[in-house]
């Protein structure tokens, strides 16, 4: 298929990053994180337990947003905290800023006694990145998001977590960062954040100036990869017929030519 | 001699009456789901200021910021969720109205509401650790475990302390007249943990019923309050509004979406809305919003 769109690469570089969770909990947060968790249930990991970001756990794989699916568990927020703390969960949050330590701010932009813009508060990025595996998401990616320093950390970043202990490092897991530019991770040297693989049509200039900070670029930087045809059948006709994931990642207007 | 337990059946102004300015007080719900509005908007019309207000917020924490009411906030998000940010609460933090701040994680939230129903001082997480919780909240502590791990660590937690009340407010489906109380819907937030974290709890309900009514068609896994944590009961149907409150109502999308313009506007559009929804009482509001409902549907 010659029309595969960055959303539909966005899509697949999320499931990528719950393929191998096996039986957790994959917690997404905002509509692509939704779509690739259910992508990756549907292909890589059947295993992967998904909700319906309310308070229950669904059995089958319903279409964005949908009601009304097979229920196989229950999970309010008390147990969500519960399997925090238990740790087979794999959280993919949004974030308002991103440093080169991984650390992750949606709490407040400037100094959070007086901000200059109150975000939703910290949530709970403070307990899921010392406890289960986090992921990011970055719908738009630019220096204002890719930050040298956030103004305030709410998810903790591998470097900030060995700082504060056994206790903070040991569950510490940060593992992917993706954005509507390319995929991230955390091996970069001094566990700082480099860049894994670049979309198809997005050059690793564009990401370098689209990043406030130094990322770590390795020699090769290979392509992100094309979603198969069944995973495009799944995003297209099964999870997201409406096409409700061009309003979080918009075609870009160059990359399709 | 009544052979029967207490009737705590009250008003929402002897609700409000009973409360001081000074006090903690615990808002039960989640964000913008079944939170007890019609107490809080009693709150948000009443004399009470200094209050320090425990919630994982929505409007509850809106309305009470723009009317002043508060001298501390602890909370670890306050949003809408079809509305992310609250807009009243962005202004009281971008303006400073709130003079004192404890933003926590979600679940150090949970943590210190079951450290003060346990009676204990403290409970030890990881949440918090490494983050700026720890660093805008200096008087919250760590604690070394006393166990060495399986490395020989002993590692170190964050002690988070317990969110005692003076007083919380809940709002439920369904209640009897000496407080034994049930959810329909199919979280039970944390409204039990405010309830024991709590000196005294007041609780809304959308109905009354008799004690048996509250089992002929519901498991009993249900009830998730009984009268030993209840002190008034107060029947306030669709209380809740314009959070939601199911199986009986869904969230109010269009009436929050006119909460939040207005509350982002200018001083003039809030005030529209404050006289028009918010400036008698209980009955005048829910007959505005009916008003409201009616017109918007034409």
């Amino acid at each position: 298929m010659s029309d595969i769109t960055r959303a539909d690469v966005c899509a697949a570089a999320i499931a990528d990053a719950f393929a191998e969770d096996g039986e957790i909990f994959g917690s997404p947060m905002g509509m692509l994180p939704m779509l690739g968790v259910r992508l990756a249930k549907l292909t890589a990991n059947p295993d992967l337990v998904i909700s319906d970001g309310e308070s229950l756990f669904l059995a089958g794989v319903p279409p964005l947003f949908a009601k009304g699916d097979v229920v196989e568990g229950w999970i309010p927020f008390r147990r969500v905290f519960d399997v925090v703390a238990y740790g087979k969960r794999h959280v993919m949050m949004g974030a308002t800023q991103v440093d080169r330590h991984g650390n992750q701010n949606i709490s407040a932009i400037g100094d959070f006694a007086q901000p200059k813009r109150q975000l939703l508060g910290s949530r709970g990025a403070p307990g899921n990145t010392v406890n289960n595996r986090t992921s990011y998401w970055v719908p738009r990616h630019s220096p204002r998001v890719f930050v040298e320093s956030v103004d305030i950390v709410s998810g903790v970043g591998p470097n900030r977590a060995a700082q504060a202990g056994a206790g903070a490092s040991k569950y510490n897991d940060i593992h992917r960062l993706v954005s509507n530019l390319g995929v991230f991770d955390m091996t970069g040297a001094g566990g700082t954040m480099r860049l894994r693989s670049v979309h198809p049509g997005v050059t690793v200039d564009e990401v370098i100036a689209a990043t406030g900070f130094e990322l770590d670029i390795p020699a090769e930087v290979p392509t992100s990869r094309e979603p198969t045809f069944e995973e495009l059948v799944i995003i297209r006709e099964m999870l997201d017929p409406k096409g409700l994931r061009f309003r979080e990642v918009p075609e870009p207007e160059q990359a399709s030519s | 001699m009544s052979r029967k337990p207490r009737d705590k059946r009250m008003s929402i102004e002897e609700v409000i009456g009973s409360l001081e300015s000074g006090m903690t007080i615990g808002i039960g719900g989640w964000g913008p789901r079944r939170k007890p509005m019609a107490l809080v908007r009693a709150l948000y019309n009443s004399d009470l200021t200094d209050l320090t207000i425990v919630s994982w917020g929505g409007a509850d924490v809106g309305l009470l910021a723009r009317a002043g009411k508060i001298r501390k906030l602890v909370y670890a998000f306050v949003s809408l969720d079809s509305v992310p940010l609250e807009p009243n609460f962005q202004r009281a933090r971008q303006e400073k109205s709130i003079p004192e701040v404890v933003e926590l994680d979600e679940g150090m939230f949970q943590t210190g509401l079951k450290a003060a129903a346990e009676r204990l001082p403290f409970l030890p997480m990881r949440a918090g650790l490494g983050s700026d919780v720890l660093v805008n909240n200096q008087w919250i502590k760590t604690v070394t475990s006393p166990y060495a791990d399986a490395d020989g660590a002993y590692e170190d937690l964050v002690a988070v302390p317990a969110l005692k009340l003076d007083a919380a407010l809940v709002h439920l489906n369904r209640a009897d007249m000496h407080g034994n109380a049930s959810y329909l819907g199919p979280d039970p937030y944390f409204d039990d943990l405010f309830a024991m974290a709590a000196e005294r709890t007041y609780l809304s309900v959308e109905q009354i019923t008799d004690t048996a009514g509250l089992t002929v068609d519901t498991p009993v896994q249900r009830l998730l309050l009984n009268r030993m944590m209840v002190t008034g009961v107060v029947e306030t149907p669709n209380g809740a509004h314009f959070t939601n409150c199911v199986p009986d109502y869904e969230r109010d999308e269009r009436f929050q979406k006119a909460y939040a313009k207005a509350a982002g506007g200018d001083d003039a559009e809030w005030q529209a809305f404050h006289d028009r929804f918010l400036a008698g009482d209980e009955a005048a509001y829910q007959a505005a919003v009916q008003a409201f409902g009616e017109e918007a549907a034409k």
